[in-house]
C-alpha cells in the first residue's frame, strides 16, 4: 500500500522534470526526444489499460491510433474541418472501434492468444480498408494536413512548427494518462478489471461483469490510444494506412509497458524513456557503423522484450519496487 | 429461499446431473453429499449461473435465476465459493476481499474498509497486507470464504472449502462457518470431510452419478441404505445390517 | 459477368499458391500441437528462409529446388537452437508471456533483416521460370507446380514420419500427454526442440518452394503470419489434415478474391475469415477442443 501512495511525489517530481526541461534544454533535438517520449508514452499507457490492467493482451492496438490519426487528418483536409474541433470525433472514432472490436471479441469469449491474434486481423483489416477506400483516406500515397506557415495562428491551427508548443501538448497528455491510471488503481472500476486479470471466473463469482467492465476498459483505451493519434497528425501532418495500422506502432505500444512494467501507473513512461533512449543509441551506432539503416533500434527492442519478459516479469518498476522494498526491509 | 427443480445437464453423451430437485430454507445450513464424480460441482455451477442447465429452473429469494450470468445472480445474493481456489494472486488480502465488497459498494475507500472488518470476521486480520499467491491452502480457503461473504450476500455456496485443511483448520472454519449463520447468511455446502458435515448441516442431500438418492437429517442420511451403498458399494448396506464388524 | 474458365484459372492457381500455405500452416500447426504455443516469429523465420535461398543463389547460384534440402536441414537446426535456447528457456509456462517472447523473437528477426538487406525487395529469377504446361485454361509455369507438387509430397511425407518412426511417437506422445510422456522416458524439452526444429524445417521448404514466384523483403514476414495463422485457426489448430485443407482453401480464397474485388481488397478477405472463424468456430473445421 506505500508504493500506492507514493504517486503523487514520483507525480510531483514528473510535474517538476517536466516543466525544468524547455528551461534548461535548448537543443531542439532533445526537446524533440523528450517530446517523442512523452507520446509514446501516453500510447502505451492507452494499451497499459486493456493488457496491463485488465490482462487482455492486444496486438493491433494501432486499430485505434489509427482510426484517431486518420479520423483528426480526414476531417481536416477534406471536410475543412477546425482540428480542435475534430478533436472529439477522432477519440469518439477510437471509442467506437473500441466497442466494436470489444464487443465481437468479449461477446465471443475470445481470451488470452485468440484476443491477441483477433486484434491483430482487426489492425490488418483496417490497414487493407484504408489502402482501398481511396475517396476518403487517398489511399496507398497517404493524406495531408495543409501546413500553417503563420506562427500566429499556431493555436488555431494546433500547429506549432519549431519550439515548444508539441513539448507541452505532450506534457498535458502526458498528465491525463498519469492522472487515468490513478484512477484506475484506485477506483471500483479498476479493482474489477484488476480481478478479471487476475481471474475473470472468480470475479464473475463475486459479482463483476466482466463483460461490461472489459468493454468499458477497451473503450477508455481505444479512447486514450486515439488521442495519442490526433497528436502524431497533428506533429507529423500526415497519416498513410501503413502509418496508422501497420504493425510498427502496434508493436512499440506494447513493448513499451512491457519493458516498464505492465499494471503500473508509470511503467509506459518509464518504459518508453528506456526503449527510446536505447533506440536512438542504437540509430547513433548504427549510423556510426553503417550509414543510414533502419532497423537497428527495433532490434534492440526485441531483444530488450524477450530479456525483460524472461528476467523481469514486472518490468522496471517491478525492478525499482523490488529493490526500495529490499531496502525499507533493511532499515 | 433457494428452489431448484429438475435441473439436468448433460455433456455430450454424459448425463452429469439428473432431473435434481433441492430447497434450502432461510437460515438453515445444508450439504450436499455424495461419491467423487457425482455432480456436485456441476449443481454448483448450475445454481450459480455458470452452466446453463438444460432442464429444469432455479428459483431464488421469489425469482427465477435460470439461465442468468453469474454476476447478476451474485447481485441478487448468492455466491459460490471454487473447489479449487481462485485468489486474485498479485492482490493482498485486503484487495482481494475488496473485489468483493465492490458488488454493492461503489467507494473505493469504503470497499476497503468493509475488506478489513470481513477479514476480521474470519480470523485474517494479520494477513491484510500479505499478498495472496504467498497464503497457504487454509489462507486461500479462508479468503476464498471472505471474498465472497464481502459481497453481503443472502445464500452462500461453499464447494470443499474444508479439502486440504487439517483438523484444526476445519474445526476452526466450522466456528466461522457457524458465525456466519447466526449472522444471517444461508449455506448450502458440498463436503467430503463427514464430521463437519454431521456437526455442521441441518439437513443433507445425497448425489450419486447425477441422481439425487437421498435427502434429510444427516443422522437419517448416515441410516440410508442407499447412501450407504453409494459411498461402499453394491450389498454394502446388506452386508452392515446382517451385522459385520466391517464399515 | 464471369467467364467460368476464369474462374477455373483462379482456382487453379489458388490451389497451387495453397499448396505452400499448407506446407507453411503445417510447420506452425505441429509447434502448437506439440508446446502449445502460438509461434509469432514463424512469419519472419519464413522470411529469413527465404534470404537465405535468395544468398545461395545470388552468391553461389544454387538452384532454389536443389538448395532445398539444404535450407530444410539449416531452417531444422535454427529451430530447434530457438526453442531450446531462446523460447524454451524464457517462457516461464504462461500461455501470453510465450506468444509476446516468440513476438520479441519476430521483432528481433524481421529487424535483423531490415538492417540487414535493406528494405529493397530481392528477386530469385530462374530461368526456367516462364516454362510450364499450358491447361487451356490457365497457364502453370514450372515454379507453380514444382511448389504443388513438392508441397503436398513433403506433407505426406512428414505424415509418415510421424506415424512411423520411433521420434514420430515420441511427438505424438508429448503432444498427448506431457507429463506422461516424461515419466516414461522420453526427453521431452528434446522433444519440444525437434519439433519446433521441424516445423522451422517446413518454414525452408516453403521458402525454396516460394522464393522464385514472390519477391523477398523483411516485410513478407508480417503477412506470412496472418496467413499462416487463418489457414492453422480455419483447420484446426494441431491438426495436420485441417492445415493442408485449410491451406489450400485460403489459396483459392485469396485468389478468388483478388479476381472478384481487386488485388487490396481481395486481401481483406483473408482477415475477414480469420475474425469470423475466431468467433464463431475458433477449434476450426478439424481441430480439438483446447
Amino acid at each position: 500500500m506505500s508504493i500506492r501512495s507514493s504517486f503523487w511525489p514520483l507525480f510531483g517530481v514528473f510535474m517538476i522534470a517536466a516543466i525544468a526541461a524547455p528551461l534548461t534544454i535548448s537543443s531542439v533535438f532533445w526537446m524533440d526526444f523528450l517530446t517523442l517520449t512523452l507520446f509514446l508514452a501516453v500510447l502505451g499507457q492507452g494499451w497499459n489499460i486493456l493488457g496491463g490492467y485488465g490482462g487482455q493482451f492486444s496486438f493491433g492496438h494501432a486499430v485505434f491510433f489509427g482510426t484517431g490519426a486518420y479520423l483528426q487528418v480526414i476531417l481536416q483536409a477534406k471536410l475543412g474541418f477546425n482540428p480542435w474541433a475534430a478533436i472529439p470525433f477522432a477519440i469518439f472514432g477510437g471509442i467506437v472501434i473500441g466497442a466494436f472490436t470489444g464487443f465481437l471479441s468479449f461477446r465471443y469469449g475470445l481470451r488470452g492468444s485468440y484476443f491477441a491474434l483477433i486484434t491483430l486481423a482487426f489492425a490488418e483489416a483496417f490497414r487493407v480498408l484504408a489502402t482501398s477506400a481511396e475517396a476518403i483516406t487517398d489511399g496507398g500515397q497517404g493524406i495531408y494536413i495543409t501546413l500553417n506557415q503563420d506562427p500566429s495562428r499556431a493555436l488555431a491551427t494546433l500547429q506549432f512548427g519549431a519550439g515548444n508548443g508539441y513539448y507541452f501538448c505532450a506534457v498535458v497528455m502526458t498528465v491525463m494518462s498519469l492522472l487515468v491510471a490513478y484512477w484506475i488503481e484506485n477506483s471500483r472500476f479498476g479493482a474489477q478489471l484488476i480481478a478479471i486479470r487476475e481471474d475473470e471466473d472468480a470475479a464473475e463469482a463475486i459479482g463483476v461483469n466482466a463483460f461490461k467492465v472489459k468493454m468499458q476498459a477497451i473503450c477508455l483505451s481505444g479512447a486514450i490510444t486515439a488521442f495519442g493519434g490526433v497528436f502524431y497528425a497533428q506533429k507529423f501532418l500526415l497519416m498513410d494506412p501503413n502509418i496508422a495500422y501497420g504493425p510498427v506502432k502496434s508493436v512499440e505500444m506494447l513493448v513499451m509497458p512491457i519493458i516498464g512494467g505492465m499494471g503500473t501507473i508509470f511503467g509506459p513512461l518509464v518504459g518508453s524513456f528506456f526503449l527510446h533512449s536505447l533506440g536512438e543509441v542504437s540509430k547513433e551506432a548504427a549510423h556510426a557503423l553503417v550509414g543510414d539503416r533502419p532497423g537497428l533500434d527495433l532490434i534492440v527492442y526485441g531483444i530488450a522484450l524477450v530479456l525483460i519478459l524472461a528476467l523481469l516479469p514486472n518490468g522496471l518498476v517491478g525492478l525499482m519496487r523490488k529493490l526500495l522494498r529490499r531496502e525499507a526491509s533493511r532499515a | 429461499m433457494l428452489e431448484a427443480k429438475g435441473i439436468t445437464k448433460r455433456f455430450g453423451g454424459l448425463v452429469a446431473v439428473n432431473q435434481a430437485d433441492l430447497t434450502v430454507s432461510h437460515g438453515e445450513i445444508v450439504a450436499l453429499i455424495g461419491p467423487n464424480g457425482a455432480g456436485k460441482t456441476t449443481c454448483f455451477a448450475m445454481l450459480s449461473g455458470f452452466l446453463k442447465p438444460d432442464q429444469g429452473s432455479i428459483n431464488f429469494d421469489g425469482g427465477d435465476i435460470t439461465g442468468l450470468k453469474p454476476h447478476a445472480i451474485c447481485a441478487r445474493g448468492m455466491v459460490r465459493t471454487f473447489q479449487i481456489v481462485k485468489p486474485f494472486a498479485h492482490l493482498t488480502v485486503r484487495e482481494n476481499i475488496a473485489v468483493g465488497a465492490h458488488a454493492h459498494i461503489a467507494d473505493r475507500q469504503a470497499a476497503l474498509e468493509q475488506a478489513s472488518s470481513i477479514a476480521e470476521r474470519v480470523g485474517m486480520t494479520k494477513l491484510l497486507d500479505q499478498q495472496a499467491a504467498s497464503l497457504t491452502v487454509a489462507g486461500r480457503k479462508r479468503l476464498e470464504l471472505a471474498r465472497a461473504l464481502a459481497t453481503g450476500p443472502k445464500l452462500l455456496l461453499l464447494d470443499e472449502v474444508m479439502a486440504g485443511l487439517n483438523a484444526s483448520e476445519i474445526s476452526s472454519i466450522v466456528e466461522n462457518i457457524k458465525a456466519i449463520r447466526d449472522s444471517g447468511v444461508t449455506i448450502l455446502l458440498i463436503e467430503h470431510v463427514m464430521q463437519a458435515v454431521m456437526s455442521l448441516s441441518d439437513r443433507a442431500y445425497v448425489l450419486n452419478n447425477g441422481e439425487m438418492i437421498a435427502e434429510g437429517s444427516p443422522a437419517e442420511i448416515a441410516a440410508n441404505p442407499a447412501v450407504i451403498e453409494a459411498y461402499l458399494g453394491h450389498g454394502a448396506a446388506a452386508r452392515i445390517a446382517a451385522g459385520g464388524a466391517h464399515a | 459477368m464471369y467467364d467460368p474458365s476464369i474462374i477455373a484459372a483462379s482456382i487453379i492457381n489458388g490451389l497451387m499458391t495453397g499448396s505452400v500455405y499448407s506446407l507453411v500452416a503445417l510447420g506452425l500447426t505441429l509447434i502448437y500441437g506439440v508446446l502449445h504455443i502460438i509461434n509469432f516469429a514463424h512469419g519472419s523465420l519464413l522470411m529469413l528462409c527465404m534470404y537465405g535461398v535468395w544468398f545461395l543463389y545470388a552468391q553461389a547460384g544454387i538452384d532454389p529446388y536443389l538448395a532445398l534440402p539444404l535450407v530444410a536441414a539449416g531452417a531444422y537446426c535454427l529451430g530447434y537452437g530457438l526453442q531450446r535456447s531462446v523460447i524454451g528457456k524464457t517462457s516461464h509456462g504462461r500461455d501470453e508471456i510465450i506468444l509476446l517472447v516468440t513476438l520479441g523473437v519476430s521483432i528481433i528477426i524481421e529487424n535483423i533483416a531490415l538492417f540487414v538487406f535493406t528494405a529493397n525487395e530481392r528477386v530469385v529469377q530462374v530461368p526456367y521460370d516462364i516454362d510450364g504446361i499450358d491447361l487451356g485454361i490457365t497457364f502453370l509455369v514450372i515454379p507453380q507446380i514444382a511448389a504443388f507438387v513438392a508441397s503436398l509430397a513433403i506433407t505426406a511425407a512428414l505424415w509418415l514420419f510421424i506415424a512411423r518412426t520411433d521420434i514420430g511417437k515420441a511427438i505424438r506422445a508429448v503432444a498427448k500427454e506431457r507429463q506422461g510422456a516424461r515419466l516414461v522416458g522420453v526427453n521431452v524439452e528434446h522433444i519440444f526442440a525437434v519439433s519446433f526444429g521441424i516445423g522451422t524445417a517446413c518454414l525452408g521448404a516453403a521458402a525454396c518452394l516460394l522464393a522464385p514466384t514472390f519477391p523477398i523483403s523483411p516485410q513478407i514476414g508480417y503477412i506470412f503470419v496472418l496467413i499462416a495463422f487463418t489457414v492453422v485457426v480455419l483447420g484446426g489448430m494441431g491438426s495436420f489434415v485441417g492445415a493442408l485443407i485449410g491451406g489450400l482453401i485460403i489459396g483459392v480464397t485469396e485468389s478468388l478474391g483478388g479476381l472478384f474485388f481487386g488485388e487490396s481488397l481481395g486481401k481483406l478477405g483473408i482477415s475477414l475469415i480469420f475474425i469470423l472463424i475466431l468467433l464463431f468456430r475458433p477449434t476450426g473445421l478439424f481441430g480439438q477442443r483446447t
